[in-house]
């Protein structure tokens, strides 16, 4: 067993030293971004140090920099467009996977496969154009009971969170549902025989390769949580790049990525420069954490899954004997 | 044998040639500004023209980047909307000057549904309106200066740049010049920390579309952005107490009444500047360059561009919407030249 896979013939060898060597180099360059990201916001770590993940206040005039606004302005915006993105990436990759007729799918996955392909600065532009005074109408004819509500005050500007929000879900929506459609085409169709062979409907059947899948499927949405944190472009253009934290949909916030890139070139002040880099460490470190964490779910539920494999297991070995 | 030693001379030949031309062609990088970037661009494409072993690269980054790149010697010159600070002066390698290219100014526009006529601005008025003192387009501060136009009581939107810009540095300057209080509670720079309640719009194209699709909005802009997009913009009350509606000559005349108290250094604001033709809200942008260059070769081509730039390069700024410099600002630029140092 060893001496087949460990194989000594040179060419063997070389592909596994080259391959290896690639892999190594990713671990060299993640490594390297985050010594770099490290050393250069040196200045602003010793100055600030935690405060700077608890502080509101972004003054480059007082040199006085926290970053809680822009953190806040990442997550929300992203766990917004996450909600609205994955009911409908998830129902798009079922319906190509599961439901659609064979002739419909190719020019399906074919479109989902061109949202991705367009340029975020064009997702901005009609963000702007089009959906910000979409939603200015919808904050103007939002009932005076629903505004009163933390979630929708504030004046009806159509820039903000809400904007940014429906822009990101559309830009995620090709991602989760590329990589849920493989997934559960990944699914064997022994299971889903399986299913009908038990007298499962339609829905049943599709629930449980939906199951069967569930690991991947979380894989998607978190793919698709990866590109909303860290979209830039089409963001900064409809979000209303104002630092405060507000729950409501209505108001203009700021995220990290859309700072570092409104903000970068002109940081001319070694401190601002520094703060801007810490920015970039902390949205780093925000997702490695998010990384680790939907690691954690992936594997925790492909945990879950083995006991039920064997009982499923046992029951056939059972009905074969 | 004949032949093996054709070889070896067209060889030679072409040797030769290619060294020669690359003696004679000078490549030069800057980086800077966006701001002037159109005319730049221009100067350096007609300069080529004239001159075609003379290749000028420019890259648009943005001033910071500009100062920063210049101060770490990977540019040959730097190009910045808001004059260096002794700070950033002290932190260069080397003793590095100022020139005045051209003049640009920044408008304010706004959005107040039925309005048809053009309103006029104070600096204090602008100040508080920017400070969140003034919410309502109605405020008797407003409707003093603007007798017999009907203002709405629409509440006032404002909108800003959401990038570090030269243009804000230009308006926040002018309005710390005016409000004490801006001067205490905002300060001035690139970018600045802007009172709560007013939306960021990226870009001089962010900020004017967040302005015209937003009732009771106010914005500023480059005055070069508002003529080519035709966009309508008020007039501000200068230091003489005139309203001036900004233009190529407007601004050109702010920069020719600084010119008589014009430091040798040539850092200079000139917002607020006196004259009653004056437009109150503009600016120099500058070229930087180090007193003692280290490649002299270079440093030659340079100095002959700026000339040229400075006096025929010149006609080029009203087209593309850049105000000219006025000739007492050219006449201090050409006496200064020869302290870049060239032996």
């Amino acid at each position: 067993m060893k001496n087949s896979r460990f194989s000594a013939r040179p060419d063997e060898v070389f592909f596994r030293v080259g391959t290896g060597a690639f892999a190594l180099l990713l671990i060299v360059i993640v490594g390297g971004i985050a010594f770099e990201l490290g050393r250069q916001s040196s200045l602003s770590i010793a100055k600030f140090g935690w405060q700077f993940w608890q502080t509101d206040v972004w003054d480059p005039v007082a040199d006085q920099f926290g970053a809680r606004p822009f953190i806040w302005g990442t997550l929300y915006s992203s766990i917004l467009a996450l909600l609205i993105s994955t009911p409908i990436a998830l129902g798009i990759a079922i319906f190509i996977s599961e439901l659609a007729p064979q002739w419909l799918r190719k020019p399906l996955v074919f479109v989902t496969e061109l949202l991705a392909a367009v340029p975020s600065i064009v997702y901005g532009l009609w963000g702007i154009f089009i959906l910000v005074p979409v939603v200015r109408q919808l904050q103007l004819n939002t009932p005076a009971w629903l505004k009163s509500t933390p979630f929708f005050s504030g004046p009806p500007l159509g820039v903000g969170m809400l904007s940014a929000a429906i822009v990101l879900s559309i830009m995620v929506i090709p991602f989760t549902s590329s990589v849920a459609r493989e997934v559960l085409k990944a699914v064997p169709q022994a299971q889903r025989e399986g299913a009908y062979a038990l007298g499962a409907t339609r829905w049943e059947a599709i629930r449980m390769a939906l199951f069967y899948a569930r690991t991947g499927i979380v894989g998607a949405i978190m793919l698709g949580f990866g590109r909303a944190l860290g979209e830039t472009m089409a963001v900064t253009m409809v979000i209303g790049n104002s630092p405060q934290i507000s729950l409501s949909l209505f108001s203009p916030q700021y995220t990290m990525a859309a700072v570092l890139a409104n903000e970068f070139a002109e940081a001319a002040g070694d401190l601002y420069l520094s703060a801007l880099v810490n920015i970039g460490l902390v949205l780093f470190v925000m997702t490695l954490i998010i990384n680790t964490l939907s690691r954690l779910l992936i594997w925790s539920m492909a945990r879950q899954k083995r006991p039920r494999l064997r009982r499923a297991a046992l029951s056939e070995a059972g009905q074969a004997a | 044998m004949n032949r093996a030693r054709t070889y070896v001379t067209i060889a030679l030949m072409v040797g030769a040639l290619g060294a020669a031309l690359s003696a004679q062609k000078v490549q030069i990088t800057g980086a800077g500004a966006t701001f002037p970037f159109p005319i730049y661009s221009k100067w350096f494409s007609e300069y080529n023209k004239k001159n075609p072993n003379v290749e000028i690269n420019y890259q648009s980054l943005g001033s910071g980047a500009g100062i920063r790149q210049l101060s770490s010697q990977t540019v040959f010159f730097g190009a910045t909307d808001g004059p260096m600070t002794d700070e950033q002066l002290q932190s260069a390698p080397g003793r590095i000057l100022h020139f005045p290219t051209v003049l640009g100014g920044v408008v304010p526009i706004y959005n107040i549904p039925g309005l048809n006529t053009e309103l006029k601005f104070t600096g204090p008025v602008l100040a508080n309106i920017f400070l969140g003192a003034i919410t309502k387009w109605n405020d008797p501060q407003i409707a003093k200066i603007n007798p017999g136009v009907n203002l709405p009581a629409t509440d006032i939107t404002v909108v800003h740049r959401a990038e570090s810009s030269g243009t804000t540095y230009i308006f926040v300057d002018y309005l710390a010049k005016v409000s004490p209080e801006w001067k205490k509670k905002i300060g001035v720079a690139t970018s600045v920390n802007w009172p709560a309640g007013t939306v960021g719009g990226k870009g001089n194209e962010g900020v004017s579309g967040l302005v015209s699709q937003t009732p009771g909005a106010i914005g500023y802009v480059e005055l070069i952005y508002a003529i080519q997009n035709k966009i309508s913009y008020g007039s501000v009350q200068n230091m003489n107490g005139k309203f001036v509606k900004a233009s190529t000559d407007t601004v050109t005349a702010a920069a020719a009444a600084a010119a008589k108290q014009m430091p040798a250094d040539f850092r200079v604001s000139i917002t607020n500047a006196p004259g009653d033709n004056a437009y109150p809200i503009s600016s120099f942008t500058w070229l930087l360059f180090y007193e003692t260059p280290k490649d002299k070769g270079q440093a030659k081509v340079m100095v002959e561009f700026l000339k040229w730039a400075l006096t025929e390069g010149q006609k080029f700024a009203p087209d593309l919407g850049y105000a000219p410099l006025p000739k007492d600002v050219v006449d201090l630029e050409m006496k200064a030249i020869p302290k870049i140092k060239l032996g």
